[in-house]
């Protein structure tokens, strides 16, 4: 089964790993590719999108020509997880918390809202014990994280932390606030080669 | 080249990194209790409900401006060329690196005012340079809330012996090496993230070419080594034969590791890659240039596709040479005039 990580910038090497661990526990056999070009994105069986920065890779996004087949896949049912930016760059909506400006979604296949930098600075960056559905107890690290608000009744909420949405999903789409791939807890990754079996 | 082949952070993962700081830190939990040693991180921010500026948090941050440019800036203009470039942070200064070494005289940490505007005028991280062991100045911009503190040999070092105890902070830091004993200690001492020194300013990236070569010429012979030399190795380097144990498991400095100093074009920065940085600082390279916005934004699409030769191409090709900054040979400059050699 080939697994992709979007590789234009930021924790991309740290999903390749917990992505290989989840599909090794899984007794799935997995080859796990990087994809930064259009033509990386046939074949794909499920895909990662991870942290970063959100303007530079939306930038990158739209130069490297990547952003367009990608959106078709997903569009398309291919199991996708964003991380953090990464679920900025699936929304259809996103904001700055503390200007309220308005960012230009790169993908814009899920209806939710994604409030950038929520939880505030790096010095307010925190980690924290989190229920997610589905999974049980998983220690959350959040970095400048953002909220995944819901725009519509499709999108279900499997974590919260004091009260804001920080993990939801919708149909082939999971998002995430928080850093599974900073933690040894390879389950969330297993719920998307899960999805892509 | 794919990242996940030349990277063995694929196979051992961040969480290996974090657990391995932590469990040296119990094993010296006993010295710590007796204030015999405060080098090392608190392993019971593991165990809390809810942390903030755990070191998972702090070696965390840097992982996310990976295959990214930070700009070096002076005011809000530029940091709003920054973030429209794709910038993945920026850095202000009081002046650039280049206009710091005309100025001469003592440069210190930049207007907080400024590094304030900066900080609401964009939605990027904001980082800033501290003095070398200026503790003080460092606590000043935790206490503003910048993202990450760069203790810098670019400003005139407040202390000519010791760096700052990084352990004691909430925010994480940068600092630079030319070698990897330097790298060890500044990590030893709690650095979240490291770049090389260069030649800052003076727009001639030979000498951060230098300065990645050795660290990873020394990774390598640390792993050809039998066991004792690498006890011996780690005497030398002055740091503890554990962490010296940590990067001959990775084949890599244990923390993101940028290159910085005298990059100057798309090329420069691609190739700093290719020699195996995680990404680049640009100083004066961008907003001493004669086309700022143009190599902003062909020096972030060198980064991030560095091992695709037609995009570094067309990144080149973006720029003119005519506009680059026209540069300091190395060998021109006095010894005294040499910022590498400061904080070692």
């Amino acid at each position: 089964m080939k697994l992709g990580v979007l590789a234009l910038q930021g924790g991309i090497v740290e999903h390749v790993h917990m992505l290989r661990r989840a599909a090794e526990r899984l007794g799935v056999s997995a080859e796990v590719i990087e994809v930064r070009k259009p033509s990386h994105v046939e074949g794909l069986r499920a895909l990662v999108i991870p942290g970063g920065e959100s303007t530079a890779m939306y930038r990158l996004g739209k130069r490297t020509g990547v952003a367009e087949p990608l959106r078709e896949a997903i569009l398309e049912g291919l199991p996708t997880l964003g991380t953090c930016a990464g679920a900025a760059l699936l929304a259809k909506e996103v904001e700055d918390r503390q200007s309220g400006r308005k960012y230009e979604p790169l993908l814009a296949v899920a209806d939710f809202k994604v409030v950038r930098n929520y939880f505030g600075r790096q010095r307010e960056s925190f980690e924290a014990e989190l229920e997610v559905k589905g999974i049980g107890k998983f220690r959350g690290v959040f970095i400048r994280a953002p909220v995944i608000v819901p725009r519509s009744d499709s999108v279900a909420v499997l974590s919260e932390y004091k009260g804001e949405p920080v993990m939801v999903k919708q149909g082939n789409v999971i998002a995430t606030a928080f850093h599974p791939e900073l933690t040894s807890n390879t389950k969330i990754h297993e719920m998307l080669i899960e999805m892509a079996r | 080249m794919m990242l996940s082949q030349r990277d063995r952070l694929v196979e051992v993962g961040f969480d290996a990194i974090v657990t391995f700081f932590y469990k040296l830190a119990e094993a010296a939990d006993k010295l710590k209790e007796e204030g015999l040693w405060t080098y090392l991180p608190d392993p019971s921010e593991t165990l809390r409900e809810v942390a903030t500026g755990t070191l998972r948090v702090k070696l965390g941050f840097p992982v996310y401006q990976k295959g990214g440019v930070i700009m070096d800036v002076t005011n809000t203009e530029q940091a709003g060329i920054a973030e429209d470039a794709g910038a993945v942070a920026v850095m202000v200064l009081d002046k650039l690196p280049y206009d710091i070494r005309k100025a001469g005289g003592v440069a210190r940490m930049a207007d907080v005012n400024v590094i304030k505007e900066v900080m609401n005028s964009i939605s990027l991280p904001v980082m800033a340079k501290v003095r070398i062991g200026h503790f003080v100045e460092a606590k000043v911009l935790e206490a503003l809330g910048v993202d990450m503190i760069d203790e810098s040999e670019v400003l005139t070092p407040a202390d000519e012996k010791h760096h700052i105890n990084k352990w004691q902070f909430k925010v994480p830091f940068v600092n630079g090496a030319r070698n990897l004993g330097e790298a060890l200690r500044r990590i030893s001492e709690g650095a979240s993230m490291i770049r090389t020194k260069g030649e800052a300013g003076t727009g001639n990236v030979a000498e951060a070419v230098r300065h990645m070569k050795t660290v990873m010429r020394e990774l390598k012979e640390l792993t050809a080594m039998p066991e004792e030399d690498r006890v011996l190795k780690a005497r030398e380097m002055g740091v503890s034969y554990e962490l010296v144990e940590l990067a001959v498991r990775l084949r890599r400095l244990p923390v993101v590791n940028f290159a910085a100093g005298g990059i100057a074009t798309p090329a420069d920065a691609a190739l700093m890659m290719w020699l195996g940085a995680d990404g680049v600082f640009v100083g004066s390279g961008i907003f001493k240039s004669e086309d700022p916005r143009q190599r902003a934004e062909a020096i972030v699409l060198a980064t991030s596709l560095w091992s695709e030769p037609e995009a570094v191409l067309e990144a080149q090709s973006m720029i003119s040479e005519r506009k680059s900054m026209m540069g300091i040979d190395i060998r021109t400059l006095k010894p005294e005039e040499l910022l590498q050699v400061r904080g070692e």
